[in-house]
């Protein structure tokens, strides 16, 4: 089924104020930056956002901070971004923090149809405060519950227009497992190919967990720590 | 002479063991690398999803889609793989990863571990620090032994948030080296000229001091 829409003002028709939205990434990698800069266009407003990093002052999700767009936020780690900052601190964002790895299985629990899970991750700390924890062969872990968007937006490498996904490097991690949590999945490609051009063993994400795909535009990629070595 | 950071990664690399994967936390954790004995072979995990992290890329060759977890910069080493964030995590909570270095804010005596947040101040997450101490076969906490007002960082019980409980099995401190035993730290090693008094000083903890504490060698 050909799944290309023209572009992301065009990929986020049906996203409404007050919506779930899964945003791939790990800090400014692996981003999908031409959707986010269309949801900062299109005033969209109210929205909870599950992501794992709230991006910095001027990129990323902190675009959409900045324009007070986001009610609430679920990350793992958000310390790079002082709007935020003032936000969270004067009330205005709600901020869900959640250890990494519980956050990813989360997600790919929503994608798998798996309600809840046992993790020992946050196990007598303030994290489980209120969830139901439970010894398992000695061990005491904490039940955490599946997430699920209404839609996720997820940026890959390359797709083909069945929405199959193929990732690069590092810019993978979250991408994969928001892809298959949402009701409604937009994958943002830096290369849209035809069925078969990508051998289906090199497939990353299958394309039934997409729903809309196009060829994104003008990436940016900031780079957040450049570390770089000298040559001998 | 209390040891610097480099002297500090320099001494947990010696903890390092042929074949071992390792995760290295940010800050002094990441100079353990730098300190690898030349004659074993060690894999280090990354968690937002490398196995098999190599150096810092020469200059003009970054590539923006290939960073660690703290957001830097790095390269591949041949043999390398690349996974999302769940099956980074499974590695983890599995025990693939051998040994987890990290640092802290406070231990406790009996092994419980703060690092993520301070009360009143702006909290920034705990990002993969809970999964980590809360599955790892083995972690060793590197840090300060006392914080900038002279308080020790190793307590009988934690003042803040905790990260883990009972979790942390050895400390590396700029003061010595210590194993958490039921009955507190145990003093294994202490940095060169520093006495076992000026340890016993800074330590709030319950703390075991052995007959023969060796000094330590960098």
């Amino acid at each position: 089924m050909d799944k290309r829409v023209t572009d992301a003002d065009a990929a986020l028709k049906g996203l409404k104020d007050g919506m779930t939205l899964m945003v791939g990434g790990f800090g400014l990698c692996g981003i999908p930056e031409n959707l986010i800069a269309a949801l900062a266009r299109s005033g969209v407003k109210d929205l909870t956002c599950i992501s794992n990093n709230a991006g910095v002052d001027d990129f990323g999700l902190g675009l959409l901070l900045k324009s007070k767009q986001i009610k609430k936020m679920i990350a793992s780690y958000v310390g790079e971004n002082a709007e935020f900052e003032r936000q969270m601190l004067s009330g205005e964002l709600e901020v869900d923090l959640v250890p990494q790895g519980n956050l990813a299985e989360r997600c790919r629990a929503g994608g798998a149809g798996i309600p809840a899970f046992f993790t020992p991750a946050g196990y007598g700390t303030e994290v489980a405060e209120g969830k139901e924890t439970r010894e398992f062969d000695g061990k005491m872990y904490v039940m955490e519950r599946w997430l699920r968007a209404d839609y996720s937006l997820v940026k890959a490498w390359k797709g083909d227009t069945n929405g199959n996904l193929v990732y690069n490097r590092t810019a993978r991690n979250f991408n994969p497992l928001m892809a298959m949590a949402g009701t409604i999945t937009i994958a943002e490609v830096e290369h849209l190919v035809e069925p078969g051009e990508i051998d289906p063993d090199h497939v990353h994400t299958p394309g039934i967990f997409v729903h809309r795909i196009f060829q994104g535009k003008n990436y940016e990629k900031r780079i957040e720590q450049r570390t770089v070595r000298q040559r001998a | 002479m209390a040891l610097d950071k480099n002297q500090i990664a320099k001494r947990i690399a010696r903890e390092l063991q042929d074949g071992y994967y390792v995760n290295l936390g940010i800050g002094i954790p990441t100079l353990v690398a730098n300190h690898i004995p030349p004659d074993i072979t060690v894999t280090l995990q990354s968690e937002n999803g490398l196995l098999g992290m190599g150096p810092f890329p020469f200059e003009g060759e970054e590539d923006a889609d290939l960073i660690n977890a703290g957001k830097q910069t790095v390269t591949l080493l041949p043999g390398s793989a690349i996974f999302d964030s769940a099956t980074s995590f499974a590695m983890i909570r599995a025990q693939k990863v051998n040994l987890t270095v990290l640092g802290a804010m406070e231990v406790s005596d009996n092994g419980d571990i703060a690092s993520w947040k301070i009360p009143g101040k702006m909290v920034k997450g705990m990002g993969g620090a809970m999964d980590l101490v809360a599955s790892a076969q083995n972690i060793i906490v590197c840090m300060m032994h006392t914080n900038k007002h002279g308080d020790s960082k190793l307590l009988k019980k934690c003042s803040l948030p905790l990260t883990g409980v009972g979790c942390v099995k050895r400390i590396i401190t700029d003061l010595g080296m210590f194993e958490v035993t039921p009955e507190g730290f145990k003093l294994t090693e202490r940095a060169p000229g520093v006495s076992v008094e000026e340890i016993q000083k800074k330590t709030e903890g319950r703390l075991v001091v052995p007959d023969d504490v060796k000094e330590m060698v960098i």
